[in-house]
């Protein structure tokens, strides 16, 4: 754009009696003059009737394969069975179907896009053409025109004059939100106590999700890791997932010397402590267990609780250790439990304190 | 040679020399390097094999594990692992252990069967703990595939990835790909509770259910595992998938229209 020499763009700030006469110099100069649109280059197809000759060919011919590309679309969603599987570098074993059905039309719509990207660069118009932006206010005799006929239009409507219809109208319109509000009602109604109660409750045997049976001390081992439910609460009951959201339990058994907090031990059974299975960050399910540090991790946020130690928050976000559920053994030797958890389980919520 | 003395200057030439060199010393110690532990004699008795497998545990498992099994700072105590402990352990190549840290890795395994048979009756004679399953227990044909995903999720899915295909835990731990691992030490990995992974007993989870957890592994995560979708990236889920979409796919286009829109349409190169 410049081709003005490095020297005349220093500051003269300093040197008035100078700035002067440059100032006027570059003035005559006008550095800022339009220097227009550059002269139209030619494309090769505008100049050589054979190039755009081969330039219509090779549209037309994307064009076509985008059509046989489709026929191949349809031929395949005919002939390949559902779920014949075959093999493919390096994609491996893939449906035949899928794979047939994603490259034609793959095809079919590239060269479509390929073919019209070619044609609109070689063979349509290339010429620039100039569109002036006009004034952004409109001429005045328009403002004139739009102010008066608003003031015909409230006087006609004779608003000032009709009060009984104005108010009414205020009225109406002020009230019609109204309904919308009504209707955040069926947001509701509040939870009450559901997030602090679980299906637990004393008495109630700890049933193996694995094998659907009561769970005996003897059934877990020290190092091991046993999911269980409350007992009564089956897979097909309707509000079985709301429950097991909030009741899912993970049991290990740990050497009751390891266990540093005094009241992990009192609610364990002979080293068996069971634990809430929600994270109580966000409520995911924390169950990755590590065997010889008793850490377990929780895949969402990497919140990593000590199990030997009251389900201490180790690491990570979470801001209450996970509940524990005080467990004993029954008189026909099944584990149950003590009551339910003493806090709510998961997330904290703004009235849990 | 003279060709070759005029291009010992160029900037490739020191890689050049160094994977040369690398190859050498490679290539001369896998010439000169000991042989694999003496193979020992199939021993019938059992009092015979658990007599071999002490002389093989004194050389290659005491320093860590201690001359009795007993356990030392360094190792474990291996008193009530069982057979089917040291079989995972020594099979998949995990132990003897290269070096500590944070989780002792799968590699090449150093004992042949054999010798893994001698050190698993000395370990269980050390004291009682689980015995290898049989070929019954763990045979992937004709379980319940359904039922071992059902399973798989609840009890193995949180740190092997829904398929199996691995996951990080806490400080440089981790869960291993499942892919391609002997049904056998599927089983006794279960069973046993190797490492940080909790163990699955059979009180908790029925040697059946095992089998059926055996044989979703084996059908989901293998190299002859049906991906009817095609690439798997890595089978993480939707979030991986996303991201190769928005990275790869969106990176394309943008080169592609970058491309087109670079290259000038006019006969006049300027």
């Amino acid at each position: 754009m410049s081709s003005q020499g490095p020297d005349e763009n220093v500051s003269d700030e300093n040197l008035p009696a100078e700035q002067e006469s440059h100032g006027a110099e570059l003035a005559k100069k006008d550095p800022f003059a339009d220097p227009g649109l550059p002269p139209h280059e030619h494309r090769i197809q505008d100049i050589d009737e054979r190039a755009a000759k081969r330039s219509e060919r090779t549209v037309a011919f994307l064009f076509t394969l985008s059509m046989l590309a489709t026929v191949g679309f349809i031929a395949s969603f005919v002939a390949f069975p559902i779920d014949q599987i075959v093999y493919v570098w390096p994609i491996g074993h893939v449906s035949a179907l899928n794979l047939a059905l994603g490259l034609t039309l793959g095809i079919a719509l590239f060269c479509i896009g390929a073919g019209a990207v070619h044609w609109a660069r070689t063979l349509m118009s290339d010429e620039e053409m100039v569109d002036e932006r006009h004034a952004i206010a409109a001429p005045p005799e328009v403002r004139e025109k739009v102010i008066s006929d608003f003031k015909q239009g409230a006087k006609e409507s004779a608003l000032g004059r009709r009060k009984l219809i104005r108010n009414t109208m205020f009225g109406a319109v002020a009230l019609v939100p109204l309904s919308g509000v009504v209707l955040l009602r069926d947001l509701g109604p509040l939870p009450e106590d559901k997030l602090r109660h679980t299906a637990w409750k004393k008495g109630k045997l700890l049933v193996n999700e694995n094998t659907n049976e009561p769970l005996r001390p003897e059934d877990i081992a020290v190092g091991s890791l046993t999911f269980a439910k409350p007992e009564g609460l089956e897979e097909d009951d309707e509000e079985f997932q709301k429950e097991i959201a909030k009741a899912a339990l993970m049991i290990v058994r740990l050497e009751p010397n390891d266990i540093k907090d005094k009241r992990e031990l009192d609610w364990s059974h002979e080293g068996i402590v069971a634990f809430s299975k929600i994270c109580t960050h966000v409520g995911c399910p924390v169950s990755l267990y590590e065997q010889q540090t008793h850490h377990v991790l929780c895949p969402c946020h990497q919140s990593t609780f000590d199990l030997s130690d009251g389900a201490r928050v180790l690491f990570g976000p979470a801001g209450h250790p996970l509940p524990q559920l005080n467990i004993s053994v029954n008189k026909d030797g099944y584990l149950e439990a003590q009551g339910d958890f003493d806090e709510p389980v998961g997330p904290a919520f703004w009235e849990r304190g | 040679m003279k060709k070759l003395s005029a291009r010992r200057r160029h900037p490739l030439a020191a890689l050049v020399v160094l994977l040369f060199a690398l190859a050498a010393t490679g290539g001369l110690y896998t010439a000169f390097a000991p042989a694999g532990e003496a193979k020992a004699e199939q021993e019938s008795s059992k009092s015979l094999a658990i007599e071999e497998g002490k002389k093989l545990y004194a050389t290659g498992c005491s320093s860590c594990h201690g001359t009795g099994g007993q356990g030392t700072s360094d190792g474990p105590s291996l008193v009530g692992v069982g057979a089917a402990a040291v079989d995972f352990q020594v099979g998949t190549g995990r132990m003897p252990a290269q070096q500590p840290g944070a989780q002792v890795p799968k590699k090449k395994r150093i004992y042949d069967q054999d010798e893994i048979n001698q050190l698993a009756a000395y370990v269980a004679s050390l004291g009682s703990g689980p015995s290898k399953p049989t070929k019954d227990m763990y045979d992937p044909s004709g379980a319940d595939v359904a039922r071992g995903g059902e399973l798989f999720r609840t009890n193995c899915s949180q740190c092997h990835n829904f398929t199996g295909e691995g996951g990080a835990l806490t400080h440089g731990k981790f869960a291993p790909d499942l892919g391609d691992v002997d049904p056998k030490h599927l089983y006794e990995a279960m069973q046993t509770g190797p490492q940080n992974m909790p163990s699955f007993t059979d009180g908790a989870l029925p040697e059946k259910d095992k089998r059926d957890i055996v044989a979703y592994v084996k059908e989901v995560n293998s190299n002859k595992s049906e991906s009817p979708g095609g690439f798997k990236l890595g089978g993480f889920g939707p979030v991986a998938e996303g991201m190769f979409a928005w990275v790869f796919g969106l990176g394309a286009l943008i080169a592609v229209a970058v491309w087109v829109a670079a290259r000038t349409a006019k006969a006049k190169k300027s």
